[in-house]
């Protein structure tokens, strides 16, 4: 069974979105994505000011298996990105939720956070997933 | 699990990278029972291997010898490709492609009119491959006194069949190892063995990462009916030496070489960051010039490699399309990785 934190949101698409508090919201993607995928061998970020729309294809996270492409689960700018998966993208396998984030953004619409999926939301969509 | 040519097969069981790593460093076992067995035998069945064939079984003068080959179409195209165990007079023994495995064997039944043959499905086997530099010595362990000497002293590309036991030593990773063909009901116990003595169950994912850096092709990706072995890397399995066997194919594949080679199946290695995939198109310059046939991320080299298949006039610098940017690539001659021996540059790595 995979890790949902209660503390974060979620994305039917399997990205979480953890709001700083201030203005600001990390974005990564899930226990139960990271799981699919298999082990991670390549991680493509946007880049830093790039402006982003809810449901953009911003990031692509590849494993052994196949690429798969990340969605921006609310509208913002880029205003920092997870440097270190550059060289060690396993770290997504091992921990989603922590040094595993890709990006982190400056909310343009905050309200699109009440759109996404609460813990318990998000984990009767991965119970439906794996049956 | 994925399904796989009507069968279900595990990707991985926990860590593709380290089921790779596994059979690179020590020993890994694969369940291949989706693999087909087929045994030719009978006064013509040499006369029919020679004839439906692209190598040539007079090579397996030796009962125990195997030759890889491939199976073709009149037109020169690859129905399969498979190993052909010679395993005592009159009696061989293909092991073919799940996928491909019931055309095969219908191919091969229409093709044996007239030859003194019989062409039998062996269902009742099952097989398991033990591939590592541990892994010939974890198998011997596990053999009965009365093959396990005949085991030992088994040369690469070599096979033996005695009681119950026909025994390897083949594979599909570019490592040293045996591929056991056994009946279905002794396998479950003897994979439960092999567990036990510490070899690690791999996927349908680490044979693919594992084939991949030896080089290997992958039938239905980098070959197929709609090429010839000539652009898919496979000259060195087409035997032209006999004029006098005019095996399925030859015809076709006279003509191919006579205009000169319309395309080539070439090793790639991946400049920089990202993972190569099957499809993505190659350029020179601004000219398209191919795509890749099987790519992926190779764990040994911890870089991305591919198989591709390129015009044969295709100028370096090569780059590759993955999403909107195009990514210099390196062509190289496979295999990537041998025997845990890096055999490209490693300047590119």
């Amino acid at each position: 069974m995979s890790d949902i934190p209660d503390n974060l949101k979620f994305t039917t698409s399997h990205e979480w979105v953890q709001p700083a508090g201030d203005g600001t919201a990390r974005v990564g993607i899930t226990d139960h994505a990271q799981s699919a995928l298999g082990d991670l061998v390549f991680v493509e970020l946007p880049e830093a000011g790039d402006d982003l729309a809810q449901g953009d294809e911003c990031a692509v996270v590849e494993s052994v298996k196949a690429a798969s492409d990340v969605f921006a689960p609310v509208s913002g700018q880029v205003v920092a990105c997870n440097e270190s998966l550059a060289d060690t993208p396993e770290i997504i396998n091992q921990e989603p939720y922590a040094d595993g984030w890709l990006f982190s953004l400056q909310l343009s619409a905050a309200t699109q956070l009440d759109d996404l999926l609460d813990a318990a939301a998000y984990r009767a969509l991965c119970e439906q997933d794996e049956h | 699990m994925v399904p796989f040519a009507g069968w279900v097969l595990p990707v991985h069981f926990g860590s593709q990278l380290d089921e790779h790593h596994a059979v690179r460093q020590h020993a890994g076992m694969f369940d291949v029972c989706h693999m087909r067995t087929v045994d030719v035998t009978g006064r013509g069945a040499r006369a029919l291997l020679r004839f439906v064939l692209a190598n040539d079984v007079q090579k397996l003068r030796v009962p125990g010898k195997a030759l890889y080959s491939c199976l073709l179409r009149d037109d020169g195209g690859v129905l399969d490709d498979l190993i052909v165990y010679h395993l005592a007079q009159d009696q061989f023994r293909l092991v073919v492609n799940a996928g491909t495995a019931t055309r095969d064997i219908a191919w091969l039944q229409a093709q044996a009119e007239g030859f003194a043959v019989q062409i039998a499905p062996r269902t009742d086997l099952g097989m398991i491959a033990v591939q590592g530099p541990e892994a010939r010595a974890k198998v011997l362990s596990l053999l009965p006194e009365t093959v396990q000497s005949s085991a030992a002293q088994l040369q690469p590309f070599f096979a033996l069949a005695e009681a119950e036991w026909c025994i390897a030593r083949t594979g599909y990773t570019g490592e040293d190892g045996f591929e056991l063909m056994l009946d279905q009901a002794a396998l479950p116990s003897f994979w439960q063995q092999l567990l036990d003595a510490g070899v690690q169950p791999c996927g349908l994912g680490a044979r693919d990462t594992l084939r991949l850096e030896a080089g290997m092709n992958l039938y239905g990706q980098d070959m197929d009916e709609q090429v010839s072995p000539l652009s898919s890397g496979l000259a060195w399995t087409v035997d032209l030496r006999d004029p006098a066997r005019r095996f399925i194919g030859r015809e076709a594949l006279e003509s191919e070489q006579a205009a000169g080679r319309a395309a080539q199946l070439v090793g790639l290695v991946l400049a920089g960051k990202g993972v190569l995939r099957q499809h993505q198109p190659l350029f020179a310059g601004d000219q398209s010039v191919g795509e890749v046939t099987s790519g992926g991320f190779a764990p040994t080299l911890q870089r991305s490699i591919a198989l591709a298949r390129i015009a044969p006039d295709a100028a370096a610098p090569l780059h590759v399309g993955i999403r909107n940017k195009r990514i210099p690539v390196t062509q190289v001659r496979p295999p990537f990785v041998r025997s845990g021996t890096v055999c490209i540059d490693p300047a590119l790595i």
